[in-house]
């Protein structure tokens, strides 16, 4: 079991909250090599949530590559998020827990852990920023549908910050029936384990298609990082291949891999926005789910070993490659892996992976809203 | 004698009403630094939180603050604050620094006991720990232990929280080190109802919102719950 990642990670929570962190750890020890566990998991990819995602080529969007995306746009709900959602839902019925709180910023995590409660019949809390709210209004509908309530969170930068600190606020109150399903690989250990393990079936799958199709690795495998889970899930199976290069691309007002610096938030310690004194500043992104300080502990971990490279897009490069991304392709991007498409078509190599973490139907009011630039 | 623990926000007027409390009867007094996430707080001291960085409150002035405390009152001080304030002090300089000021000891509230075991500190349980989670923390705490008399965040609640009884008669089977019970404890009642399971008591969000108003209404309210406590060892 792994609690920390170099000088990152920790257990870095109140007391309150050890016993459940405890219990969560050794019964994920138990899970993950459980047959039982996986077979139901398996079960679950396939017949609910569109396991295996396909892997397409993208010859218009970038005529002077092969670029291919790892399409978790069409995962069930829209986003990768519905992997992790699925799995921890799972280990909450295992833990015998009836209520789940989640926090979410572009909504994809809230509605994937609606989702699987209304599935499992478990009761759902969702606590979301208010300004993510209005940004991200069609994912709060759906959650509304799906039966979880979300409760808006209204102090500090109204985002996925302070929707954390309160969902976990109300984790300390009611740990004793209460699951707290965390939306990425960041928080106390174990969660950014359980996450990334949760999350790996992304690059697993992709590995194998690109060899497939192409007979061999590719040279280099993108992903956008916010908190980081679809990155981690992208990239850990390529981690032991030397040759392939992993790049992360973070919004650029949201670096906390690229301007940060090392500190502690939300239970574990990694590479935050953060000032001298150690308070937490405030992140900028056009996208909610980018839009965060912090990123998870392993990422920081990767970028100081140097195995992987950490890079940053700005809004309207991002917008830049939504607008190019559905006109060849016919792909609407959620906002987040656009920044993942702006950085790979940048990239000099010749056989290019990138991670389409999720749809960009949630996006539509934001982009329409913004002038179109020099896109 | 019951133990009175008072948590005051560090914020420049802090000193004056440090001695206003301790005037008043406070034994021991929090002294916060705040914290822009501060994910074991309720509304009331995250609030004041805000409004202390909101004036200045960064580290350095916080440590001019405790030194101009210390100047006041030669009752033990105690700063509470979080991990991310100490990691980007640097964890060894904040503790010299602190005590050079006049700091006794610490309380860091989302550092559990087992994590970074040399800062000496007074360690925290809960409703939720474990017994050998209750022998760990009063094993490795320093001079007493902190009560969180309930399974959540601090803040005023109506009535005590019935789970420090059975957190108080846990950890007494364990340890022989003082007992001081906090969260949720802002009347004279509920003084006197934790004063008669444990050893002392830390009163923080209603003393904050008390010191707002200033030194005379601190002392008031600090007053009437040293007058608890007292006719509690006279009764």
């Amino acid at each position: 079991m792994t609690r920390t990642y170099g000088a990152y990670g920790g257990r870095y929570v109140p007391e309150t909250l050890i016993p459940a962190l405890d219990e969560l750890e050794t019964t994920w020890a138990e899970l993950r090599d459980d047959d039982s566990f996986r077979a139901e998991l398996h079960h679950l990819a396939t017949t609910y949530a569109g396991r295996p995602t396909p892997l397409t080529r993208v010859e218009r969007f970038a005529p002077a590559q092969r670029m291919y995306l790892k399409r978790e746009d069409l995962l069930h709900t829209g986003a990768h998020k519905l992997n992790n959602a699925l799995g921890q839902a799972v280990i909450a019925r295992r833990l015998g827990k009836t209520r789940i709180i989640a926090e979410t910023g572009a909504g994809q995590h809230g509605v994937a852990t609606a989702t699987v409660c209304a599935r499992f019949g478990l009761e759902c809390i969702v606590y979301m920023g208010s300004e993510d709210m209005r940004r991200q209004a069609p994912n709060v509908e759906r959650m509304n549908l799906l039966g979880a309530e979300v409760r808006p969170v209204e102090f500090g930068t109204r985002t996925l910050k302070e929707a954390t600190s309160e969902a976990i606020r109300d984790w300390i109150a009611n740990v004793d029936t209460t699951y707290y399903l965390i939306g990425s690989c960041v928080g106390p250990a174990p969660y950014p384990e359980v996450v990334r393990e949760l999350q790996r079936v992304i690059g697993r799958e992709a590995r194998d298609q690109i060899l497939q199709v192409e007979g061999r690795l590719p040279d280099t495998v993108v992903a956008c990082v916010g908190g980081g889970s679809n990155a981690i899930g992208m990239f850990y199976d390529f981690i032991g291949d030397e040759d392939v290069r992993l790049i992360g691309v973070e919004a650029a007002g949201a670096a906390s891999l690229g301007t940060g610096r090392p500190g502690v938030l939300h239970g574990a310690r990694s590479s935050l926005l953060a000032d001298d004194d150690g308070q937490i500043m405030d992140a900028h992104s056009i996208s909610a789910g980018l839009d965060y300080p912090g990123v998870g502990p392993e990422h920081a971990q990767l970028r100081d070993s140097g195995r992987a490279e950490y890079v940053p897009c700005t809004d309207d490069e991002a917008l830049e490659a939504f607008h190019r991304l559905c006109a060849t392709e016919g792909i609407v991007p959620a906002l987040e892996s656009s920044h993942a498409l702006a950085r790979a078509v940048d990239c000099r190599d010749e056989l290019i992976l990138v991670c389409l973490s999720g749809r960009g139907d949630k996006d539509l009011a934001e982009v329409l809203g913004q002038p179109r630039g020099s896109a | 004698m019951k133990t009175l623990v008072v948590y005051l926000m560090a914020m420049p007027d802090t000193p004056e009403l440090a001695q206003a409390a301790v005037e008043a009867g406070a034994d021991v007094i929090e002294v916060g630094f705040p914290f822009s996430d501060p994910l074991a707080d309720g509304p009331v001291i995250r609030r004041a939180g805000e409004r202390a960085l909101a004036a200045g409150m960064r580290t350095a002035r916080c440590l001019e603050v405790l030194a101009e405390m210390r100047a006041r009152v030669s009752v033990p001080l105690v700063l509470m604050t979080y991990s991310s304030i100490f990691d980007a002090h640097g964890w060894a300089r904040l503790e010299s620094e602190a005590r050079a000021a006049g700091a006794t000891s610490f309380i860091v509230v989302d550092l559990p006991a087992d994590e970074r075991p040399e800062l000496r500190r007074v360690q925290l349980v809960a409703p939720t720990s474990t017994d050998e989670r209750l022998r760990l923390a009063a094993s490795t705490t320093d001079g007493w232990l902190y009560l969180v008399t309930v399974t959540g965040t601090t803040g005023a609640r109506t009535d005590l929280a019935p789970s420090l009884a059975p957190l108080a008669s846990r950890t007494r089977i364990v340890s022989d080190v003082p007992l001081y019970a906090g969260f949720g404890i802002s009347k004279p009642e509920h003084a006197r109802a934790a004063a008669e399971l444990v050893d002392g008591i830390v009163v923080g969000s209603r003393a904050v919102e008390a010191a707002e108003q200033g030194p005379a209404e601190l002392a008031r309210f600090v007053g009437s719950l040293r007058g608890a406590l007292d006719a509690l060892a006279v009764a």
